[in-house]
């Protein structure tokens, strides 16, 4: 069965070509345009992996991190976020909160694909 | 346009649109952080996804306003009137960027850098947030120097306990590094605590990583990067990738280098005489794990220079061939001497003779094994004059066909290779002029013109599986049963399964082509390549499918000379089943058999196995015992247990031809002298199986008629 990935941002742009991208290697994929959607929508059942932006409306990466971890059946679901050059403070941020890995925006689909291929397999 | 452009283009506009209202508001209410949030993330996503989608300049132009808002979100730059109409005015600059990209517009370029100087007054009055670090996966920093040498490395990586708490697979980062090239991963597992005190959400376990691999350095840091501040990691090169000498450190020397022992360690342990790395482990300077693996280091790094090395031509002489065959007579002699040596210590009660005995045992299998290897060759070398045979014999039949090999580094005794040569001419001539079809009729057929022959060998057990594959016609089951009615091989009541018509063409005087060419189809042939393999104690197989091909199987026995045995006996006769097929011996209850219903099937860990008595086989009439004990072997992909009173131990076995009145006895291949003189019979365990195949299926039909 095809893994299911769960792409969280508020740029439908970012959403659409996480999702594309993904969906290409065989991937399936879910998306939320923000931290409280992502987490409306995970009640539904199992995700594999969680690829979530930091900066978004309602509820923000990091605290979508956090509220993952503290969910049992997501205590060791690897989540990557996305971040941008400027923040590593940020980085550091969400790594604390309990992400997996992280990708720095700008970022090539193949990069992307390589990530998920190490976190998730 | 791509339609992710285009996507993108539109949620700029809307961005930009809100962005203009969110900086009026801003205007009103210049400390409230919402606003300030929302214009910071509309600045963010459009350059965030401006610089994915190839907006670069904008991405660039946005990347300045995107810092002072940051600041101004940390609170040490203030918002005024003179920021806002300055961010309006770069909205403009951004919608017309946008425009440009279709086409529509032209960007004014001095208005551009005056807005993005004034803005980065506004950072360097501030000194800006986090000065930009690449980190991550945005640039790999390739190190192109040593791009094609194979470098070995040394990767330890020791994650911390608490690796799992962020998600973190350390075993798919194992197999992201078995990619870049040729590995060996060692596990320690010495941290493991007892099960009562262990945490099952922490990670015990670390891992030791020798590599050999061409990819760069940071290539391999780069696999690490999520977890380099959750363990720790050290990776060190331990072969350049230009030594040949296949000398690498010794054990204590790797140790030593990797800082498990100290110096002053190593040279108080070098006095002693036991092996170095035993000596460590018994002081508990270090784990056995630790041992293991700069074991592995040194025979990998010893494996790649010694690979790199050949090719340059290895020294070796010849041999006359008959002074091999002495050799391995006289080696067959020495083994046999040897065992009536160790069973006579047995029975002396004498330590200083058992050492004796055991000593020569240990030389004598070591000489074995030695002489044994030095008679295997690979099999490639047949393997090269077919590609010939098939091009002459291709462009003669007018047909297409293409030869593949595979395996041709596979090892057999030379013996057994030179006896293969014959049979293999044979089934390849078959392929040829039976299998493949001429190219139009193929074309007819939906297949390619060109036709394929493909030969394979492969290990498997104590055996080799040589194997001829085409893709032509297949077997016609019904023109074989048409011929052999013809020929009176069958009954016209016969009813035979697939497998036993294929079987029928390997018998004396069958063949099923109807025009008999210049190459093959006199119908001697298939039954020469049985009585050939068979002579030397294979089997042949054969499957097929009409219409897509057929595969000719060749079982063969590794070596002719000596075997590894499982002794067994039978009211007191030996017998010795060969060792490498052999899978595990479990015991028969006079219960087991009442609970199968007088069918020979025993259940093992749930899987049901079917057994052949040998008692009843070789009509041995002595009495049974009360536990008997059931030999399982595995032969192809099927299970048969072989029953038997006891099972005494493995036992080298020389093997000794039957002579000539007893060589055709099924399910015996040869014999062997035992240390006190007796014969034991080595069973073919293949015959036996297949036998007893046949008296199932024959006894079944009685059956099933008598019921009818």
């Amino acid at each position: 069965m095809a893994k299911k990935i769960l792409s969280v941002d508020d740029s439908a742009s970012i959403r659409q070509m996480v999702s594309f991208t993904l969906k290409k290697e065989g991937y399936e994929v879910i998306e939320a345009c923000d931290g409280k959607d992502a987490l409306a929508k995970i009640q539904g059942g199992a995700i594999d992996m969680v690829i979530t932006d930091l900066h978004m409306p309602n509820l923000d990466g990091i605290g979508l991190i956090r509220a993952l971890r503290a969910n049992s059946s997501f205590k060791f679901t690897p989540i990557v976020m996305l971040t941008t050059e400027s923040h590593s403070g940020k980085k550091d941020e969400g790594r604390q909160a309990g992400a997996t890995g992280w990708i720095v925006k700008p970022f090539k689909p193949e990069q992307l694909v390589a990530v998920v291929k190490r976190l998730l397999g | 346009m791509d339609p992710n452009k285009q996507l993108y283009l539109e949620e700029a506009y809307e961005l930009l649109a809100d962005l203009e209202n969110s900086l009026i508001e801003l205007e009103q209410r210049p400390d409230d952080r919402g606003l300030i949030d929302r214009i910071f993330r509309a600045m963010h996503t459009i350059k965030g996804s401006g610089a994915m989608f190839g907006f670069d300049a904008v991405a660039s132009f946005t990347h300045t306003i995107e810092t002072v808002y940051d600041c101004i979100r940390e609170d040490s730059l203030k918002v005024d009137g003179d920021l806002v109409s300055l961010t309006l005015s770069a909205c403009d600059q951004i919608k017309d960027l946008l425009a440009a990209s279709q086409d529509q517009a032209t960007v004014d370029e001095s208005e551009l850098a005056r807005i993005t100087a004034a803005f980065q007054k506004l950072i360097s009055k501030n000194n800006g947030p986090d000065s930009p670090k690449k980190t991550g996966v945005s640039d790999p920093g390739r190190n192109d120097t040593d791009h094609d040498r194979e470098v070995t490395y040394r990767i330890r990586f020791i994650p911390h306990l608490n690796l799992f708490e962020n998600g973190t697979n350390p075993i798919l980062l194992l197999n992201e590094l078995r990619g870049f090239g040729q590995s060996r991963i060692i596990a320690h597992l010495d941290k493991l605590p007892d099960l009562r005190e262990m945490d099952p959400e922490a990670c015990y376990v670390s891992w030791d990583i020798i590599l050999t691999t061409a990819a760069p350095l940071n290539d391999i840091r780069d696999v690490f990067i999520f977890v380099e501040d959750l363990s720790d990691i050290t990776i060190d090169v331990i072969d350049l990738g230009d030594c040949e000498d296949e000398d690498y450190l010794r054990i204590g020397e790797i140790l030593f280098d990797r800082g498990d022992i100290s110096l002053t360690e190593l040279e108080g342990m070098l006095g002693k005489q036991k092996r170095i790395g035993e000596i460590f482990i018994d002081s508990g300077v270090v784990q056995q794990s630790e041992v293991t693996s700069a074991l592995v280091e040194q025979e990998h790094v010893r494996s790649i220079r010694k690979n790199r090395g050949m090719g340059e031509g290895t020294s070796s002489i010849r041999v006359a061939s008959d002074k091999l065959d002495s050799l391995v007579n006289l080696v067959g002699e020495l083994v046999t001497v040897q065992a009536r040596l160790t069973q006579f210590s047995a029975t002396q009660n004498s330590p200083d003779l058992t050492a004796i005995a055991e000593e020569v045992e240990r030389l004598s299998a070591e000489l074995r094994d030695n002489t044994m290897g030095i008679r295997m060759l690979p099999i490639g070398t047949t393997f090269a004059k077919f590609k010939r045979l098939v091009r002459d014999l291709s462009t003669q039949l007018g047909k297409e066909v293409a030869f593949t090999t595979e395996g041709a580094e596979t090892e057999l005794d030379k013996t057994v290779i030179e006896k293969l040569s014959d049979p293999l001419v044979h089934l390849i001539r078959n392929s040829l002029d039976h299998g493949i079809e001429p190219p139009e009729v193929r074309r007819a057929a939906d297949k390619p013109s060109e036709g394929t022959i493909h030969l394979s060998a492969v290990h498997s057990g104590a055996q080799v599986l040589v194997s001829i594959r085409d893709d032509g016609a297949g077997l016609d089951s019904d023109a074989i049963r048409a011929k052999a009615l013809e020929r009176g091989l069958i009954s016209r009541d016969a009813c035979l399964s697939e497998k036993e018509l294929f079987d029928l063409i390997l018998t004396p005087g069958f063949s099923t082509a109807k025009n008999v060419t210049s190459v093959s189809g006199r119908g001697v042939g298939m039954d020469v390549v049985t009585s050939s393999i068979e002579s030397f104690g294979g089997s042949v197989e054969i499957s097929s499918q009409k219409g897509s091909g057929t595969t000719i199987t060749l079982k063969l026995p590794l070596t002719l000379a000596i075997i590894d045995g499982l002794l067994v006996t039978i009211g007191g006769d030996y017998f010795v089943i060969p060792l490498g097929s052999v899978v595990e011996c479990v015991e028969l209850s006079a219960r087991d058999k009442r609970n199968a219903h007088g069918r020979h099937i025993v259940k093992v860990r749930e899987e049901i196995v079917p057994y052949i008595p040998l008692r009843e086989v070789f009509a041995i009439t002595a009495a049974h015992p009360p536990i008997e004990q059931i030999v399982i072997t595995e032969s192809g992909d099927h299970r048969v247990g072989f029953v038997v009173d006891k099972v005494i131990g493995s036992h080298q076995t020389v093997i000794k031809n039957m002579g000539k009145v007893l060589k055709n006895i099924e399910g015996v291949s040869g014999a062997t002298i035992m240390g006190d003189g007796t014969v034991a019979l080595i069973l073919d365990i293949n015959r036996l199986t297949l036998r007893a195949e046949v008296d199932e299926i024959t006894s079944f039909g009685r059956r099933s008629a008598v019921n009818q």
